[in-house]
């Protein structure tokens, strides 16, 4: 491990985290005008930079579709006044939203953005940290990120924020489970008697070059959704932040940066989850379910690489979307419905579908 | 520089869990142990066991100090109450850092239990499978007896949670 | 007459509720492209529909004249107290001299005004109206404050045609008094 190594590895995660922070910044913006657009609303449409607003056709035009807002979004997150209240326990107070988002940026690094077939004629992945237990690594880092929230009500010291905390803890110990269980028939089938073992993401993604997982297991595919949005804290499963009920929940005392941090947080959650799925269940980089790049004849050297990561991202951002579609349509879930749905419908619905792709994957193997 | 990072771990390790046995906040407590379990982690990591690190965050960190935080912070409990020791609570520290005593010095003192460095296992943490197949085939008694051990835990929790007048 | 409107019970696919929920997903995705309803303000300003009650202004006969006699009728019925007046005789050798009083000053607090139309509704002589304009702003509280000259320029003139005291005079240069 030289130190030009190192250095290498720095500048590729300053990359990979500054891409994922302005594709936060930019999923905010599509969260605002996704929101207006349904509500028949017009959106952020003032905002404009000195200079490019002025260019005649194209600066109005970006300028209505509020390209240029995430900056005075971010700035005003910058400027605003940094109210901490007496009454809070410092400590803690100042690490949740620190807590919240280090962790949604630490998963990145096992996430495969695309491949690039070397020279050697190789299929590697992109990725910063190719380490072969990658999606426990993900599982096992993201749920860290519940103590943010968790200790940003704790520390509140005030009612509204402490119920959210709670909730979310609880929340997020339900719907883990179920979510775990729903992915295991994939492992099983990636990891058939005869391969290597894995739990690398890439090596998941580059197994769906014929069927995604998503059209063959598909109730897999539909309980690990549900339990993405609950553990990504998002509407319908916004327990913790419940506007309507605590106010707004575990950051309800926060303000400027730090609120700022939680909200980045949530998006780069987003981010990290519509990368999961997309890589569990949607094919990776495959184009088309049975067509690889490499089949269209375009997946050799760096045009295959740019190719492969621009649809990997084509399609995380249509999860976003999906994301923020479902945010805009559903209504809250009551608590009691959230605990319910998670022990009682997605927990035994996924163990049932582990036994039952127990048995077909042990048909398939054995038979064919 | 392995060296460095294993010092560095096993100092916060071993720093935390002081914190854990000393902080009179219950939060501050549950929270140390959360470092602590990073730092083992972390441990492991260094000991290539990449597996054991993964699934050390994802079920301690990640799940078990959770339900913890979660009845800490419903039981709400205060830090007066904390403060009472009663002489049980003495006796029974006392008997837990005798018993600790003696099972250290059992293990460094009985040659049979401690494996010869040539006999030692290839570092296997990076190959899943053998690790799944050694966990279920050498040491499937060991693994069935701990998980038999939480069951019993769990009718125990049940049985107890049970209000006495119900059928 | 009440109209109870029966609750279901949920069907079978209801109650999967993924269907349902495609089905709400569906009319969100249409809205997503429908036009929006809105008005960018600024730029596209709501139509004012008739009576609306805006800013109360004072306003002018088309010959001039200030139609305000000042006699405080406004004052007394405001119920937040917005309105000041202070009368004062009309000087001799105006040309509306016989109308003897006018206000000297007319001040409404904006801050206070209620926007209630009792001013407009009691007024005897048709001097003050609730006209359109509905966005005021001020940077400080005695900006907020409509004198006599803003008033009137808000106000405008209002193109009565009855000429009330300009008879009243004539009559009286007749001696017919009233
Ligand atoms: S505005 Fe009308 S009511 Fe008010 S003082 Fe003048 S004449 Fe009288
Ligand atoms: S509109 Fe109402 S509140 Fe305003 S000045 Fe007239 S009487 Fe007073």
């Amino acid at each position: 491990m030289d130190i030009n190594f190192i250095f290498l590895k720095f500048v590729y995660a300053a990359i990979v985290v500054s891409v994922i922070m302005g594709l936060c910044s930019y999923a905010v913006l599509a969260e605002r005008k996704i929101s207006s657009w349904i509500q028949g609303r017009v959106g952020p449409n003032r905002t404009s930079l000195p200079l490019v607003g002025l260019i005649p056709v194209l600066g109005p035009f970006l300028t209505r579709l509020g390209v240029f807002q995430p900056v005075p979004d971010g700035l005003k997150f910058l400027f605003k006044e940094d109210v901490v209240p007496g009454h809070v326990n410092k400590f803690y107070f100042i690490m949740a939203p620190v807590i919240s988002l280090v962790p949604a940026l630490t998963t990145v690094v096992v996430v495969p953005f695309g491949r690039i077939v070397t020279e050697a004629g190789e299929v590697v992945p992109l990725v910063l940290a190719n380490v072969n237990v990658g999606l426990l690594f993900l599982f096992a880092i993201s749920s860290l990120s519940v103590y943010g929230i968790v200790l940003a009500g704790w520390s509140s010291n005030s009612k509204y924020p402490f119920l959210g905390g709670i909730r979310a803890s609880a929340q997020m110990i339900s719907y883990e489970l179920a979510m775990g269980v729903s992915v295991l028939p994939i492992l099983m089938w990636v990891n058939h008697p005869g391969s290597k073992g894995t739990l690398n993401l890439f090596d998941i993604a580059q197994a769906q070059n014929g069927f995604w997982f998503a059209m063959w297991m598909p109730l897999s595919a539909i309980i690990f959704l549900i339990c993405l949005f609950a553990e990504t804290n998002r509407l319908p499963f916004d327990m913790a932040e419940s506007e309507t009920e605590l106010v707004s929940g575990f950051h309800t005392e926060y303000s400027s940066f730090k609120f700022g941090l939680f909200f980045v947080g949530e998006y780069a959650h987003m981010v990290i989850g519509s990368c999961v799925f997309t890589l569990l269940f949607l094919g990776g980089w495959n184009p088309l379910p049975f067509v690889t790049i490499d089949m269209l004849g375009w997946g050799a050297g760096y045009i295959g690489a740019a190719l492969s990561v621009a649809i990997f991202l084509g399609k995380m951002c249509g999860m976003m979307f999906f994301f923020m579609w479902i945010r805009w349509t559903l209504p809250r879930f009551r608590y009691d419905q959230v605990m319910k749905l998670g022990w009682k419908v997605l927990l035994p619905l996924s163990i049932a579908n582990l036994i039952a792709y127990v048995f077909i994957i042990y048909y398939l193997e054995t038979s064919l | 520089m392995t060296d460095i990072f294993f010092y560095i771990f096993s100092i916060t390790a071993l720093a935390c869990a002081f914190g854990v046995v000393f902080s009179r906040n219950t939060v501050n407590g549950a929270m140390c142990l959360i470092g602590t379990f990073l730092s083992m982690a972390a441990l492991f990591v260094l000991l290539e066991a990449y597996f054991l690190a993964v699934v050390q965050v994802l079920v301690y960190a990640g799940a078990v100090m959770v339900l913890f935080l979660f009845i800490i912070m419903l039981l709400d409990v205060k830090e007066a109450a904390a403060r009472k020791t009663s002489i049980y609570t003495w006796a029974a520290s006392l008997i837990g850092f005798g018993i600790m005593i003696v099972g250290v010095v059992a293990i460094n003192s009985a040659e049979s239990i401690k494996t010869k460095a040539a006999n030692l296992p290839v570092a296997e943490g990076v190959n899943l499978k053998a690790f799944g197949y050694e966990l279920f085939t050498t040491y499937l008694l060991p693994m069935q007896v701990t998980g038999f051990l939480l069951l019993i835990a769990m009718v125990g929790v049940i049985a107890l949670s049970k209000k006495a007048n119900t059928p | 007459m009440s109209i109870i409107i029966k609750r279901k019970p949920l069907n079978f696919l209801e109650k999967m509720y993924l269907p349902e929920i495609a089905r709400g997903l569906a009319t969100t995705f249409r809205r997503l492209w429908g036009k929006p309803v809105t008005l960018e303000y600024p730029e596209q300003r709501p139509t004012i529909p008739e009576g609306y009650r805006g800013v109360p202004t004072l306003v002018k006969d088309p010959e001039g004249r200030e139609k305000c006699v000042s006699c405080q009728l406004c004052e007394f019925v405001c119920p937040p107290k917005a309105i000041r007046i202070k009368p004062g005789a009309i000087a001799e050798d105006s040309e509306f001299a016989h109308v003897e009083k006018g206000p000297q000053e007319f001040d409404i607090d904006m801050l206070r005004c209620i926007y209630c139309g009792m001013c407009q509704e009691v007024c005897p002589e048709e001097a003050i109206w609730l006209q359109n304009d509905y966005s005021l702003s001020g940077y400080s509280r005695a900006e907020m404050v409509n004198g006599k000259e803003k008033l009137y320029e808000l106000g405008g003139t209002l193109p009565d045609q009855h000429f009330k005291w300009k008879k009243k005079q004539e009559a009286a240069a007749k001696g017919s008094g009233h």
